[in-house]
């Protein structure tokens, strides 16, 4: 099944995947070897977004996840787990060859993000509309203790049809929280099909504006674009920001992009991981 | 109790830089002093029970120690999923102060009359769900809450009830008080296990019982989870009759957990049993917390009835 025409008429038209970006989704896709199910659709649109976050933007230390002074970033779509996991394994948070136990017996790697169990990992999260709010008391915990530290939130587009992100939202707008950033992983294909279909979302950018949010939208796929929206945050010296990333659903696995059946796959086998592989080097 | 409770954590606060407050719309003016005090610490937010559930999750990831506040059904009912996974996943010390656990809010109606807060509570790993008796077992309580590791739930009565607690005794999370013990009469003892306000009811109906050649004990439990097993299984072990009194449901609360408890035991050990709380039903009907526990046979002379009678049956075979 393809999304409908409105959703692909909203999808970037972003440049070629460079080869760090083919390389995080390989391991991605090597990953499933593991568990033979996951996301893959949910993670492939997050990789850039992830990808900058982590190279260019938190400041974090991967031999001391608990410094007081990082800043923190929640994955409040914890669905989209496998795009966090290489990308806390590339900076050294654990080991990459943890990354072949993706939810296997005994691993600390599941199909949602434990804190628990995985270094780097702010908070557990796979219940949608959660992340928001902790940020929202991380935001001001930091305020309170006279940290610098900034809290970015990255949720997905289904996620927020949940309310508790809009209480959040009201919340954080309240508090003035200019330390916390929401991201949204705009690719416009939720479970069961399109955000328009399904619940649509729009006009996005507005409803964040009205909740008290100051906005910015990019492509996100786009490292130099995501790059100049991280750099802008906060966008507002009194107010929580938003970066609204337009990505595309399974992005760089031809056959997967737009589809909702990529959502969430099972039973992936050994020639399906190739396809992928195959998929990823066409670009 | 509840005003209690609520001073208590302004003291609190003002001896230990983490605590903070959390309330979602609640009576203005509430904690005005601290607000003044630690205007920083104290937050008043809107009716997203949801939201500041999380956001006290965060505050506490970062080592702070959230005392949040609402009407007992919102807190358990509305925003469960954030109490299990934002809360008891992470084991994040966060309490959770119910306003008008059981019938308090009788005259409100099912909407906020909390009858399955303890079982709900129970059920999730790493909460300590607690139910003082009185103000100053409150007092007591508070005392001893801030440096636990885990979430709390405090369930609060209505305020004014007779204070049946012993100061000596202190206050343990975990621990049961023996608070009456029986002596001598016709039938071998009686083990009355109660919580919260019940166990001014509960000694009110030992007291009555006495003088129908009854003998009570009396545990009372302020801690539902974890539960004192070895003080249960003690007295349990000599009771001819056991009986719990809940103001909620009897499904999944206190009765359940004693129940559960005893019947584990392999070399046996659980007498007979009375569950006595609310039925599993809504209730419909209003006037006030008295009535309501009149209805469901909860106070102490229908709590005594209910023992002499089983223990006549007992008595008879």
């Amino acid at each position: 099944m393809v999304a409908d025409p409105i959703a692909l008429a909203r999808s970037p038209a972003s440049p070629p995947l460079d080869q760090r970006s083919l390389t995080l989704r390989g391991m991605v896709v090597d990953a499933l070897e593991g568990g033979e199910r996951g996301h893959i659709g949910s993670a492939m649109s997050l990789i850039e977004i992830m990808r900058v976050l982590y190279d260019d933007v938190l400041d974090v230390r991967p031999e001391d996840p608990g410094w007081s002074g990082r800043d923190r970033c929640i994955l409040s779509k914890g669905h989209g787990c496998l795009a966090l996991y290489v990308l806390l394994a590339d900076k050294g948070f654990f080991p990459v060859d943890e990354l072949a136990t993706f939810c296997r017996r005994g691993s600390i790697l599941g199909g949602h993000p434990e804190a628990e169990l995985v270094p780097g990992v702010e908070a557990s999260t796979g219940a949608l509309g959660h992340g928001l709010s902790i940020g929202v008391g991380m935001a001001l915990a930091a305020r309170m203790q006279g940290r610098q530290g900034r809290v970015f939130v990255v949720m997905g587009d289904g996620e927020i049809n949940e309310g508790s992100v809009w209480e959040a939202a009201m919340c954080a707008a309240k508090h003035r929280l200019s330390n916390l950033i929401a991201v949204i992983d705009y690719n416009k294909i939720q479970s069961a099909g399109s955000t328009a279909e399904i619940l649509e979302l729009e006009p996005l950018a507005d409803k964040w504006r009205a909740f008290g949010f100051a906005e910015t939208e990019c492509d996100g796929h786009d490292v130099t674009a995501l790059r100049a929206a991280f750099e802008g945050v906060p966008l507002a010296a009194d107010g929580p920001s938003v970066v609204i990333c337009h990505t595309v659903k399974g992005k760089g696995i031809g056959f997967a992009e737009h589809d909702p059946a990529w959502h969430h796959r099972s039973r992936i086998d050994a020639d399906l991981i190739a396809d992928m592989h195959a998929a990823l080097e066409q670009g | 109790m509840r005003k209690t409770c609520i001073d208590m954590v302004h003291a609190l606060a003002k001896r230990d830089e983490r605590v903070v407050f959390i309330g979602s719309d609640l009576s203005p003016g509430l904690l005005a002093e601290m607000k003044q005090e630690f205007p920083d610490r104290h937050y008043m937010e809107g009716v997203a029970e949801a939201n500041f559930v999380g956001m006290a999750a965060g505050m506490a990831m970062d080592g702070l120690i959230p005392y949040i506040n609402t009407i007992a059904t919102f807190l358990t009912r509305r925003c469960y999923e954030q109490v299990a996974v934002d809360l008891c996943l992470h084991n994040l010390p966060v309490r959770l102060i119910a306003n008008g656990g059981g019938l308090v809010y009788a005259p409100l109606g099912p909407t906020h009359v909390a009858i399955e807060d303890l079982a709900i509570m129970r059920a999730l790993p790493n909460m300590t769900v607690v139910a003082p008796a009185d103000a100053e077992e409150m007092r007591r309580f508070m005392e001893i809450s801030l440096d636990w590791p885990g979430p709390i739930y405090i369930r609060l009565g209505k305020g004014g009830d007779p204070i049946v607690t012993r100061e000596a005794d202190g206050f343990e999370i975990g621990k049961a008080y023996h608070l009456r013990e029986a002596n001598g009469g016709r039938f071998g003892p009686v083990l009355i296990v109660s919580t919260g306000v019940m166990t001014g009811r509960a000694l009110s109906a030992a007291e009555e019982l006495a003088g129908d050649g009854i003998a009570c004990d009396v545990l009372h439990l302020p801690t539902i989870k974890p539960l004192d097993g070895s003080a249960l299984q003690r007295l349990a072990a000599k009771a001819r009759l056991l009986v719990t009194v809940e103001e909620g449901t009897v499904v999944g609360g206190l009765g359940s957990a004693v129940v559960e408890l005893l019947a584990e035991r392999l070399e046996g050990g659980l007498p007979p049993v009375r569950r006595l709380g609310v039925p599993d039903v809504f209730l419909h009907d209003y006037g006030d917390q008295d009535w309501l526990m009149e209805r469901c046979g909860l106070q102490p002379h229908q709590i005594a009835k209910t023992i002499a009678d089983a223990v006549n049956v007992l008595a008879a075979a």
